[in-house]
């Protein structure tokens, strides 16, 4: 089952929903609990997270290091600014390529719905050039395109 | 979290980078999009822009380029449609980064599921 939403919002923001079966206290914790987040936060099959810091305090810092176990890695860096146990944060982050990517500042939000939790994560991006390049633009028209085109084949 | 890392990586990996930033112009998005309907000339796509067509040409030239479009000789015309390889590259780069996310939120699903339901909040 997938119900990720993920759409962007005016020119600089992205905009991320996705409803999870657990409370919003759960969701909250299994995203500033760095053990937890160690768990899932891994991207794709074959991927490990060996460094997880996860300071979750106003100024606390965020460091997550990635490896593919052969050779390839990446890390992001970040700060939060924001707690409020147990629906909202707000971090700023940076990826390392390792080169820094520019700062992509991030709203969470878990709201009850039901028994579970609806997340709501609005990134914001310095400017529609960042987005277009970070986002890959694809999610927009052309995503669309390919999905016109993908319609065309089938 | 942070996906976007998924993005520039595979971006890289994938060697799409010409491709993306081809799409990173509203422009150059729209024409594809009219592009996904079918084929098209250059007047035709010059119309609903208010653009030249030296300007609409040079937008053509950058997707060409990039591999996202193909251009077929009729007569004097000289119709551009969607490149079927370059567009299934990015469809395919598109479904990497979308399983990449959806696997992210579905562990997290079984972490949150293997979690003691009612435990408050531990302290930190």
């Amino acid at each position: 089952m997938s119900n990720l939403k993920l759409k962007t919002e005016g020119d600089t923001h992205v905009v991320v929903t996705r409803r999870f079966a657990a409370p919003p206290e759960a969701v909250y914790r299994a995203h500033t609990d760095p053990k937890i987040v160690q768990k899932w936060m891994l991207g794709p099959e074959g991927w490990t997270m060996p460094v997880c810091i996860n300071d979750a305090k106003p100024g606390g810092k965020i460091r997550y290091e990635w490896t593919n176990g052969k050779g390839a890695g990446f890390y992001l860096t970040g700060e939060f600014l924001e707690l409020q146990p147990y629906n909202r944060i707000v971090h700023v982050e940076r990826m390392h390529l390792p080169d820094p990517t520019p700062d992509n500042h991030v709203e969470t939000r878990f709201d009850p719905e039901g028994t579970g939790t609806l997340m709501t994560m609005r990134m914001t991006l310095p400017d529609a050039k960042t987005r277009s390049a970070m986002l890959a633009t694809g999610m927009e028209q052309g995503m669309e395109a390919s999905y016109v085109r993908l319609e065309q084949m089938l | 979290m942070p996906y976007i890392r998924y993005y520039l990586l595979m971006s890289r990996t994938l060697n799409l980078d010409t491709a993306f930033a081809a799409m990173a112009d509203p422009t150059r998005r729209a024409i594809l999009a009219r592009l996904a309907k079918g084929e098209a000339t250059v007047m035709e796509l010059a119309e609903p822009f208010e653009m030249t067509q030296p300007a609409i040409s040079q937008h053509l030239k950058v997707l060409e380029d990039a591999g996202l479009i193909v251009r077929r000789i009729d007569g004097t015309r000289r119709p551009r449609r969607l490149a079927k390889a370059g567009i299934e590259a990015m469809d395919h780069w598109l479904a990497m980064l979308r399983k990449a996310l959806e696997k992210n939120y579905d562990r997290l699903d079984e972490v949150l599921a293997a979690m003691e339901p009612h435990k408050k909040g531990k302290t930190r």
